[in-house]
């Protein structure tokens, strides 16, 4: 017992060191959302982890081919969707005349560069000019929106990431309708901003973000995330909105590019318009 | 004793406004972020018990977690430059030791030994910072690298910091 106290004593420093240490991860688990989950994840990743491992060299094999079959089939059946495909032949009730006859044609292709780190992240894709992809199409994958493309060459394509602080896109809320602007602040690749929602629209935590479908660029009602938080700006009367994207931006590997087929028309019509 | 703890408190009150008025709303670029409160802990002086270290080392950071809203994150972080800083005093001691009632203070020991004290403090300090915040090693040099640049930036302000006090250091 001696002993002990007297080995207690002696490294008294490092035991309040430990003991302080202890009490801010203690603080640290128990008060920060981020850190609780993580924590607890890891904990049973351990045990979960080994069993994954072996499944997966089973299943490594025929990963490549099946996902680019599952890609190209998720293309197919979205270029079948009512509201992408239009027949001359049968005149369209009016009301359902606009959304009718917008066409968008998808294209898959695979992520070979990406990056998260930057302020200005771009992702590079294996398809390009001979396959049809122009520049300012559309980019998304199965889970939500990924970007745009900006420039090709004839067997790849350079695509500006919605994790680009020059990336800027018309977003609206599913639940009301409230449509804002949404871009990134460069600080985790897991959230952007929503800005421009007007103070009296209803926003609660865990509603979805989608796409407007004012750009051109992309069909109405894709996926960006969900709201993770929001405070109202007092001075301007509108909502700022941190949004957790519903894209994991750091395993992006298959992605489809979208044309609006109607685009060039709605533009030209748009320029006259702004032009008077 | 008395004027001393005094001008410590004086001085720790002016380090934590200036962190969470101005500094903590630069936000360089980003997500450097200059954290000029280790100073407090670099700045006292070489004799301090270094439970009382400890002690200062945590009071500080969960005032600056306070503001920040990141319980224990820069508690951890500071008690953890607390531990080591008797360490690195011990490496970087001048070859008769340190005399009593010696400052670890540029004005004591001049600017290039002030100035390689703080560079592997504030690297120690915000490494640590950086792991607790992205609290896993997974982008390990992604964390690696913001903690540097975040370092840079931390001892410019202290530097800065260090011409505005070194004309009162010099008259004790």
């Amino acid at each position: 017992m001696r002993n002990f106290i007297r080995f207690i004593v002696r490294y008294h420093l490092f035991f309040l060191f430990l003991l302080l240490e202890t009490i801010c991860l203690y603080l640290l688990v128990n008060y920060n959302h981020h850190h609780n989950q993580t924590f607890v994840n890891s904990s049973s990743k351990l045990a979960a982890g080994v069993l994954e491992i072996s499944s997966n060299f089973t299943d490594y094999f025929s990963l490549k081919r099946a996902n680019e079959e599952l890609s190209r089939e998720n293309a197919f059946l979205r270029t079948q969707l009512p509201e992408n495909t239009y027949n001359l032949s049968e005149p369209a009730p009016v009301n359902q005349l606009t959304e009718d006859s917008i066409h968008y044609r998808y294209r898959p292709a695979k992520v070979i560069n990406n990056s998260i780190n930057k302020f200005h992240n771009y992702i590079t894709i294996n398809k390009g000019s001979n396959h049809g992809i122009q520049p300012e199409m559309g980019v998304i994958s199965a889970r939500g929106l990924v970007g745009v493309v900006r420039h090709v060459s004839p067997n790849y394509a350079t695509a500006i990431s919605l994790l680009n602080t020059q990336f800027k896109i018309s977003a609206r809320l599913r639940e009301t309708n409230h449509f804002g602007s949404l871009e990134w602040d460069g600080r985790s690749y897991q959230y952007a901003i929503l800005n421009e929602i007007p103070g009296h629209a209803k926003v609660s935590v865990g509603d979805a973000v989608v796409t407007s479908g004012y750009s051109a660029l992309f069909p109405e009602g894709i996926l960006i995330g969900t709201i993770e938080d929001f405070e109202l700006n007092e001075g301007e009367g509108f909502f700022v909105i941190r949004v957790k994207l519903s894209i994991d931006f750091k395993n992006l590997t298959y992605i489809e590019t979208v044309e609006k087929i109607t685009r060039n028309e709605q533009q030209e019509l748009e320029k006259l318009t702004s032009d008077d | 004793m008395i004027n001393q703890l005094g001008r410590y408190l004086l001085s720790f009150i002016a380090i934590v406004l200036v962190q969470v008025l101005v500094l903590n709303n630069l936000n360089l670029g980003g997500y450097v972020n200059p954290w000029l409160y280790v100073l407090f802990i670099l700045i006292l002086p070489v004799e301090t018990p270094k439970w009382l270290l400890l002690v200062f080392g945590f009071i500080t950071g969960l005032i600056m977690d306070a503001f920040l809203n990141t319980i224990g994150m820069h508690a951890s972080a500071t008690v953890f430059l607390a531990f080591l800083r008797p360490i690195f005093l011990r490496f970087l001691a001048p070859r008769d030791g340190y005399e009593p009632g010696s400052l670890p203070v540029p004005s004591h020991f001049g600017f290039g030994w002030f100035l390689k004290y703080a560079l592997v403090s504030v690297t120690t300090h915000h490494l640590f910072l950086f792991i607790v915040e992205a609290f896993t090693f997974e982008n390990f040099f992604v964390t690696l690298w913001k903690s540097i640049l975040s370092s840079l930036v931390t001892i410019m302000v202290i530097m800065i910091a260090q011409l505005f006090s070194s004309r009162e250091k010099r008259r004790i």
